[in-house]
């Protein structure tokens, strides 16, 4: 369980690294697993509680071709009850170069199985981390 | 966030001095890379070689500053972790910046 904001967020990432199912993962696969969790996390501070305080919960559970990430929170559902289509921001002209929109461009990149439901008030995020990162 | 600033003649060698650049530091690296900027230079290396982690926070940070110091002045980069490198072969980025495997000779710390 972890708290919507920042500095909860690093804390809880580290946590989350520490645990025996991500530590079991190679090196790789643990980098591709800090950027999605940071990502997903930093996206429900950002935009489902939009700054308002709230909890996140996180379940790991191992599966047969990865790590099966479940994520739940209840800030505001995504727009159109559906995840962002996460393109890639076009890079043109240096001084037009995009500061954000990457997140879910990395997150989609680096999991497979990615779903999500919105059930009264609650989001509930899940996709697979596989055992061999990209 | 804590950065060290060393000026080589002209090259201005910016080092992070933390093991991440995330949503929760972003902010923070921005401020003190423009407060770092203004060490009058011609180029300016940021040496990553620290940094374990950058999120999409971190790199639109780094993307802010390479802005912040155009057109004068390009932002290259230096000593890119496994995990960071990720982060900008993915989003392309690698395209973007120059980017150097380690400082350039005579740079390095000794020791």
């Amino acid at each position: 369980m972890i708290a919507s904001e920042p500095f909860a967020v690093r804390a809880g990432l580290a946590a989350l690294l520490n645990s025996s199912h991500i530590r079991a993962m190679g090196p790789e696969s643990q980098g591709a697993a800090e950027i999605v969790l940071a990502e997903v996390l930093n996206n429900i501070v950002e935009h489902g509680y939009a700054e308002r305080e709230g909890k996140i919960t996180i379940t790991l559970q191992p599966g047969p071709h990865g790590l099966l990430v479940t994520v739940e929170d209840r800030g505001r559902a995504f727009p159109r009850e559906e995840l962002p289509e996460g393109l890639l921001p076009t890079i043109s002209a240096e001084r037009e170069l995009p500061e954000g929109g990457f997140g879910w461009f990395l997150i989609r990149a680096m999991v497979r199985d990615l779903s999500y439901r919105r059930i009264r008030s609650e989001n509930r995020v899940s996709f697979c981390l596989p055992h061999k990162g990209q | 966030m804590q950065l060290k600033t060393e000026n080589h003649g002209g090259l201005l060698v910016v080092t992070v001095c933390e093991s991440r650049i995330d949503a929760a530091g972003a902010i923070q690296f921005k401020e003190r890379m423009r407060e770092a900027a203004e060490t009058p230079s011609l180029r300016v290396i940021l040496d990553l070689s620290q940094v374990l982690f950058l999120d999409s926070s971190g790199l639109g940070a780094v993307v802010a500053v390479m802005k912040l110091l155009a057109p004068d002045r390009k932002l290259e980069l230096a000593g890119l972790t496994p995990t960071v490198a990720k982060v900008f072969r993915l989003t392309r980025m690698d395209t973007v910046f120059v980017i150097h495997p380690s400082l350039p000779d005579g740079l390095r710390k000794v020791g």
